[in-house]
């Protein structure tokens, strides 16, 4: 073969490199999208409260998945310390995903009742009360400030659209269940059902 | 993985292996001789030429043993569309020889504990001692890396006990959990001249400072009412986790403003069940230095 047609014709060459380079991700990322342990929830799962998912919304907003990754890997220090591996069926009706990529405090995936929920209100507002060697930081302005509800369903409505099956009675009563609760009993509402969905026989 | 699918990850896999063997005989070139030269590519400055010689051989050579490796790699791995590999390899079934490897190794050190009683293993300074870098690990974050607790934490090392405090309580206390619930008793007691008078009554009983004629008439409703839980002399029930308002412990705090920000509010308070974070092995010497700490003195001195 003459490669001097492939060399000389830079048009040529682009469309054969991005041939190869996507050949890798035609095999190993596109048919994820139709498998079943990628896309079916397991059984137990459940979509996030209202005030669950205003919970979410401020760990992301306070940075929370910079420190902590939720992605407990198959690996046995892991597993001990932290409990089941995750499985890609716990994350169906997230949007987006928290996995994180960086763990300077622990891993969160199953953190879910495993303190309670005075513990984690003393720990968020100041971590060294309860953790005397802890580098995190405080969110101590979670407990003052209130929530009112105003964009809950919005959020739910959009969840809908990207499949997390919300009811119409959950988006109605959404602005209900969050209106005057406090940032910190919201962020505590998510971490306390981080992880708990897998099935018991399982963990 | 649906055959549909599978199908497609094999014929992709197919034809970039045979694709990459095809580049590479396609662009073959023999050199008879090392010293002669390859044909001029045209590119020419400055007297510099580029030749258009055949790819080194050890290069060609490392490439052919990659295209081996692949096929080698889909006979023993999975990868080839369905097909699991000869080796049934799998991430679980790595994580879950690497689990059982581990709990034969250290295993026999946690259970060979497992059959002694905790009243006679605390006197055991190496079962003490293993405890207490369970409860480092696993409790201290809530009780204190002393055993002391908090606010809202009890202490444990007082043998004052919610729940009670005998070896097989412990464990159960590790085990399940614990759910305290004191609901919020103002509006039951009506009015906050009420409440008031059940708070110096709830004084009076640890002999603290009060207002007698107040507590003479919270005496009344805390019969009524709050003795269905914390008994009618104060002394509380391990049964229910209510606590005994007759000593000087306060896990909530002991000022007015605290007692009758309960007596308001409620208190929920959980301790998390460990069932599934430590095995009965582990919660039995975690319970053991638990128990060491108000038994057999120093013992769990670390």
């Amino acid at each position: 073969m003459n490669h001097d047609i492939v060399e000389k014709n830079i048009g040529i060459m682009l469309g054969l490199v991005i041939a190869v380079i996507s050949l890798g991700g035609l095999a190993e990322i596109v048919p994820l999208y139709w498998q079943d342990a990628v896309v079916e929830p397991v059984p137990g799962l459940r979509p996030l409260t209202a005030l669950e998912l205003e919970g979410r919304d401020i760990y992301i907003r306070e940075g929370c998945v910079g420190c902590h990754s939720q992605m407990i890997r198959p690996l046995q220090a892991e597993t001990e310390r932290y409990g089941h591996y995750s499985v890609a069926g716990e994350s169906v009706y997230d949007h987006p995903f928290l996995f994180g990529s960086k763990r300077t405090g622990p891993d969160l995936a199953r953190v879910g009742k495993r303190y309670s929920d005075e513990w984690h209100r003393a720990h968020l507002v100041n971590p060294r009360d309860v953790v005397p060697e802890s580098n995190m930081p405080g969110f101590p302005w979670l407990a003052d400030n209130t929530l009112d509800g105003a964009d809950t369903a919005a959020k739910m409505e959009v969840l809908r659209t990207l499949g997390v099956p919300y009811t119409d009675a959950d988006i109605a009563g959404a602005q209900a269940a969050v209106a005057g609760k406090t940032e910190m009993a919201s962020v505590i509402a998510f971490l306390q059902q981080l992880g708990t969905h897998l099935g018991k026989g399982a963990r | 993985m649906s055959t549909g699918w599978s199908l497609y990850v094999i014929v992709l896999i197919v034809a970039n292996v045979v694709g990459c063997a095809w580049l590479l005989f396609a662009n073959r070139s023999v050199r008879i001789d090392p010293r002669q030269k390859g044909e001029s590519t045209g590119h020419d400055f400055d007297g510099i030429e580029e030749l258009n010689n055949p790819l080194p051989a050890w290069w060609t050579w490392l490439f052919i043993a990659t295209i081996v490796f692949s096929i080698g790699y889909f006979v023993l791995y999975p990868g080839f569309g369905s097909y699991p590999g000869v080796l049934g390899w799998t991430s679980a079934n790595q994580h879950e020889a690497e689990v059982a490897r581990m709990a034969e190794k250290t295993g026999p050190l946690f259970s060979r504990f497992y059959g002694t009683p905790i009243a006679e293993l605390v006197s055991n300074e190496q079962a003490v001692g293993m405890g207490s870098r369970i409860f480092a690990n696993n409790c201290s974050t809530c009780h204190g890396s002393d055993a002391r607790g908090g606010p809202g934490f009890p202490n444990l090392t007082d043998d004052d006990w919610l729940y009670g405090g005998a070896p097989d309580t412990i464990v159960q206390t590790i085990t399940g959990g614990r759910n305290g619930m004191m609901p919020p008793f103002a509006p039951v007691l009506g009015g906050d001249e009420n409440v008031k008078d059940v708070i110096e009554y709830v004084l009076s009983l640890s002999g603290r400072e009060h207002d007698a004629a107040r507590a003479e008439r919270g005496a009344a409703q805390f019969a009524a009412i709050c003795s269905a839980c914390h008994q009618a002399d104060g002394r509380g029930n391990p049964m229910m986790g209510a606590p005994n308002l007759t000593d000087d412990v306060w896990l909530h705090g002991g000022r007015r403003s605290d007692i009758e920000r309960a007596m308001h509010q409620g208190i929920m308070s959980q301790m998390p069940a460990h069932a599934e974070i430590l095995s009965k092995e582990k919660i039995h010497l975690v319970a053991t230095y638990v128990y060491s700490l108000s038994h057999g003195g120093g013992a769990g001195a670390r």
